[in-house]
């Protein structure tokens, strides 16, 4: 296939992601701005880092005015599966892709776009990522910018109820894998239990959630991993 | 708020992308150490579930709506519900105990 029919490829099988961002990032948009970002500041934020999870736990930093630092370290361990996933496209690259493009693609390393690159068959032409990231990116971006627009639009029960659309996003992404291996199911119900008992017991509630987020996954990650360590085949396209 | 916003977006991306730019350019290999692998398999769930609950109750406007969201949200996802699916349920099933109570 030439590089445009790979980067057209890419484009058409980016369109259901950038549909699934918009509505995420919408509710990110609106986040942002009851936090007290500004529409400019909550878009630069999404282009410049499209990740979920990890902006969403930015949010909770910036609005509790915690330092740089633990900043930083929260969107290290918030984000540390890219890390894995970045592995895993490397290997999935021709060893003669260019390092421009290697770090064009990390950019838009998302667990989407991670997603349909893997599942690509035989070597991965950075030009289909490219073609998928230039889709989903844009709408990425754009949810942020209407929902940031719209946040003061909108009535308060409707933003009562969206306030719970990123938390089933994330329910919608540990509950299939929970449902098929009791050891994650443990790992889930683990986490909620003592993600719990450290905002409810005194010593431990005064810990910043960022903070709280680092400890408890350095523990309860590395505890299931000397537990029960993931075979090759498990670990692939998880 | 304490710090500038602008210092907060500028440490985030940069984290971000040097945790996603150093393996694709210089971790050519892979991973040979189960242990790591396994690490890194396990960290996404424990960080979404921390992050999901107990936070979840408190993210409307009241605790009973939330917990109702998030009952609806596991029994959507139990289903086999799309990310949107499950999202939008949730969202519909705060709104609509709001609505009543």
């Amino acid at each position: 296939m030439s590089k445009k029919n790979l980067y057209k490829k890419g484009m058409k099988d980016g369109i259901p992601i950038a549909l699934g961002y918009l509505a995420v990032s919408f509710t990110f948009g609106i986040m942002a701005k009851i936090a007290g970002l500004s529409i400019l500041q909550a878009v630069i934020l999404s282009a410049t880092n499209v990740t979920s999870a990890g902006q969403f736990a930015g949010l909770t930093v910036i609005t509790a005015g915690s330092s740089y630092i633990e900043m930083a370290f929260t969107q290290l361990i918030v984000n540390l599966r890219y890390c894995l996933m970045s592995c895993a496209l490397s290997q999935k690259f021709s060893n003669k892709t260019s390092i421009s493009h290697r770090l064009m693609v990390a950019y838009g390393n998302t667990d989407e776009i991670f997603g349909i690159c893997t599942m690509s068959q035989g070597v991965l032409s950075p030009y289909y990522a490219f073609g998928a990231i230039s889709v989903a990116v844009p709408g990425w971006t754009l949810g942020t910018f209407l929902g940031a627009l719209s946040g003061s639009i909108l009535p308060a029960n409707i933003l009562s109820a969206l306030g719970v659309a990123l938390y089933g996003m994330f329910i919608a992404i540990i509950i299939p894998p929970a449902k098929k291996s009791r050891i994650i199911l443990g790992l889930v119900i683990v986490s909620m239990i003592l993600s719990l008992v450290f905002n409810i017991l005194p010593l431990l509630s005064s810990i910043s959630s960022g903070f709280k987020i680092i400890i408890l996954t350095l523990l309860i990650a590395g505890i299931w991993a000397k537990l029960f360590p993931v075979d090759e085949s498990t670990s692939e396209n998880s | 708020m304490s710090g500038n916003i602008y210092i907060y977006i500028l440490v985030m991306a940069t984290v971000t992308y040097l945790i996603r730019v150093l393996p694709l350019t210089l971790i050519r290999k892979e991973i040979k150490s189960p242990f790591i692998r396994s690490f890194l398999y396990y960290v996404p769930y424990v960080t979404l579930s921390v992050m999901t609950f107990p936070a979840i109750l408190s993210a409307t406007k009241s605790t009973l709506s939330a917990l109702f969201g998030f009952v609806v949200a596991i029994a959507v996802a139990i289903k086999g519900g799309s990310l949107i699916k499950v999202s939008a349920m949730s969202c519909v099933a705060v709104f609509v105990i709001e609505l009543i109570v």
